[in-house]
């Protein structure tokens, strides 16, 4: 859709390499605090529902529970306050949105854990990457 | 020392800076500008330069203008646009200038475009008029604008009060948005990126000048 020279502007602000994850993974995102001239890390834990948007305007949703309470956040993919992505197990889904989990309550909120890792084209990644991970017992699934 | 140049409109996107904040900008490709002619207070009663933007073919373009462009060494233009000055002109017929100018000094702009066309637009849509309700007895008229001025205003002279809200045409407007933040000068491709949001639509031609009212 966009203009050649508009991604051209754009591209000086995207990752080289940016955050790889699917919907349904259980994610730690670390982000950059600023608070005046102090800076710190925090780390937010969750399911990632949604993935909206391309370029510079690609976000995620991640879904977390605190004090019994669900809790969303939205991040820029390409923000510099998102320092990575620890994406700690993939959940195996069949939407591209998982909103139905807002409605879940307890135990259906777990997501089955996809045993095979996708193949990523890129090389490095799949160095990083068992082909195979070994699968969690059951009922040590989803956040907490 | 002229601060203004013919440009488009390319569109909108988002930067952010070393911190992660976020600013939303227009993209603009503006000039490189031709000068066409110098206008002279001794002669022409003021001080100003004639700019020229995007060149025309020649076998589309009139003799008349491919004569004025010619005198400045140049092709037909497509757009003129006259600058005014403070004092004589520093640049002579033939110079081209580009978006370097606002590398220096400028950190705000005004751009002047001609606003989106809606066409005719009704009070709702033009004026954000609230409309009338759906239900209770409210028939045929629900995206009215209602009473446009009593009875008793008639006999006073008053009747309808000038510049009532009313439908009709809208946008296709010469707009001009003031003081707005240069966030960015791109030299190698010509581009300004301007905090906010620019009259018209995208690749719509655009006038972007120094701030007028702000450093």
């Amino acid at each position: 859709m966009g203009h050649e020279l508009l991604d051209s502007v754009e591209k000086q602000y995207l990752k080289p390499q940016p955050p790889e994850l699917g919907i349904g993974d259980t994610v730690d995102v670390h982000t950059r605090i600023i608070e005046g001239e102090k800076e710190r890390t925090q780390v937010f834990n969750g399911v990632v529902i949604a993935r909206r948007g391309h370029g510079i305007n690609a976000s995620f949703k991640v879904r977390r529970i605190v004090a019994n309470q669900g809790v969303e956040r939205t991040f820029l993919l390409h923000s510099p306050r998102v320092l990575m992505v620890d994406v700690k197990r993939h959940g195996k889904v069949r939407r591209a949105k998982l909103y139905y989990l807002r409605d879940r309550v307890g135990k259906a909120r777990r997501l089955k854990e996809r045993r095979r890792v996708r193949t990523v084209p890129a090389t490095t990644a799949v160095a990083e990457s068992p082909a195979f991970e070994a699968p969690e017992p059951v009922g040590a699934g989803g956040p907490a | 020392m002229i601060s203004a140049l013919l440009g488009t409109k390319i569109g909108m996107t988002r930067v952010h800076d070393a911190k992660g904040a976020v600013t939303t900008v227009t993209v603009v490709q503006a000039g490189p500008c031709t000068v066409l002619q110098n206008r002279t207070a001794e002669r022409d009663g003021y001080d100003a330069v004639q700019l020229g933007f995007g060149d025309v073919k020649p076998h589309r373009s009139t003799l008349p203008s491919i004569g004025h462009a010619a005198k400045a060494g140049t092709g037909p233009k497509q757009h003129l646009r006259e600058v005014r000055l403070e004092g004589p002109s520093d640049v002579a017929p033939g110079d081209v200038v580009t978006v370097e100018m606002f590398e220096d000094g400028v950190t705000y702009v005004d751009v002047t475009g001609t606003s989106k066309g809606h066409g005719f637009a009704g009070v709702m849509a033009r004026h954000g008029f609230g409309g009338q309700q759906a239900t209770h007895g409210v028939e045929r008229k629900h995206r009215s604008g209602g009473s446009i001025g009593g009875n008793s205003n008639i006999g006073t002279g008053r009747g309808v009060k000038k510049g009532k809200k009313m439908a009709g045409h809208w946008g296709c407007d010469r707009r001009t948005q003031q003081n707005l933040k240069l966030v960015g000068v791109d030299r190698d491709r010509n581009l300004l990126l301007i905090e906010g949001s620019v009259p018209g639509p995208s690749g719509g031609l655009v006038f972007v000048r120094k701030a007028k009212k702000k450093g």
